[in-house]
């Protein structure tokens, strides 16, 4: 296996995920949390929210598994959080789509190690906060 | 009922053991859009040194998941599902989560700070392997709204 040789600024990995309500009910399934505020307009309307929600891990999940390619082994990664700002409304028949850019924050050549930001938006609004994972390099 | 501020320092006793199963893994992989090889081959996972298939990192939240059960079914606890909101989530991992990992979550709550009427609880899922080895803390921050009154 190569190792990673960032440079700080370097955009490491960009792409956009489609999100339906398909997704939801699989993410649902996979992980366990059936919140029904990730399926039902019933219950979104009743408890106030702008409409089905993704779950705020599934956005987690896949904002993270982008960068996974390019670091060609997740066990790299050492530390990963993320605050939750906003939500991504998953319309039911437009879906939504979520963009993920990682860029390479910090590198600490001595140590191996590297932290990469990650940003992700929906509509033009960033969704995460502090969307960090450090990882080594080799 | 309030979230009871002496939550703190409660610690949960460990969960039942979690066998990963590879389907499992691929089935995460998939829900989570993680298109690296090594989440759903075999092969490309053992090119890597690894025994079977890699989970996604954020897996590790479906261990965490049953620990957060325990602390929804305290019956003092105060935190309620339907009032609560993910505010933060962090993972620091020893190691990768891996097929056929027997894991094991503890958790213990680790601050209760009360926001106007409701509160912000953090607490720490300590995940082992079946020799008892670290895999992964996974670190989660829920804010729970108070009760209309």
């Amino acid at each position: 296996m190569t190792n990673v040789a960032p440079t700080v600024g370097e955009v490491v990995a960009d792409r956009t995920v489609h999100l339906t309500r398909e997704s939801l009910v699989r993410y649902a399934g996979a992980s366990g949390d059936f919140n029904p505020i990730h399926y039902s307009d019933e219950v979104a309307e009743r408890v106030g929210l702008p409409g089905v929600l993704a779950h705020g891990m599934l956005t987690m999940g896949l904002a993270g598994s982008t960068i996974v390619p390019w670091l060609g082994d997740a066990g790299r990664i050492t530390d990963y959080g993320v605050r939750f700002t906003r939500p991504v409304v998953v319309d039911a028949n437009d879906g939504a789509d979520v963009r993920v850019v990682a860029t390479v924050a910090e590198v600490d050549e001595e140590a191996g190690t590297a932290r990469i930001d990650l940003v992700v938006s929906h509509a033009e609004t960033t969704v995460l906060g502090k969307a960090q994972v450090r990882v080594r390099l080799a | 009922m309030p979230v009871n501020p002496e939550l703190v320092g409660r610690v949960f006793p460990p969960t039942q053991p979690y066998l990963v199963g590879r389907e499992k893994v691929r089935e995460f992989a998939r829900a989570v859009f993680a298109s690296d090889p090594s989440h759903t081959d075999v092969a490309a996972a053992r090119a890597l040194g690894y025994a079977d298939v890699v989970a996604p990192p954020t897996f590790a939240m479906v261990i965490q998941d049953l620990t957060l059960q325990q602390l929804l079914a305290e019956p003092d606890s105060g935190v309620v599902l339907e009032r609560t909101i993910h505010a933060e989530q962090r993972f620091r991992y020893s190691r990768p989560i891996v097929a056929g990992d027997e894991l094991t979550g503890r958790l213990a709550v680790t601050g209760v700070r009360a926001i106007g009427k409701g509160a912000m609880v953090t607490s720490e899922a300590e995940v082992t392997d079946a020799e008892g080895e670290h895999v992964v803390t996974a670190t989660s921050i829920l804010l729970i709204g108070g009760e209309e009154s």
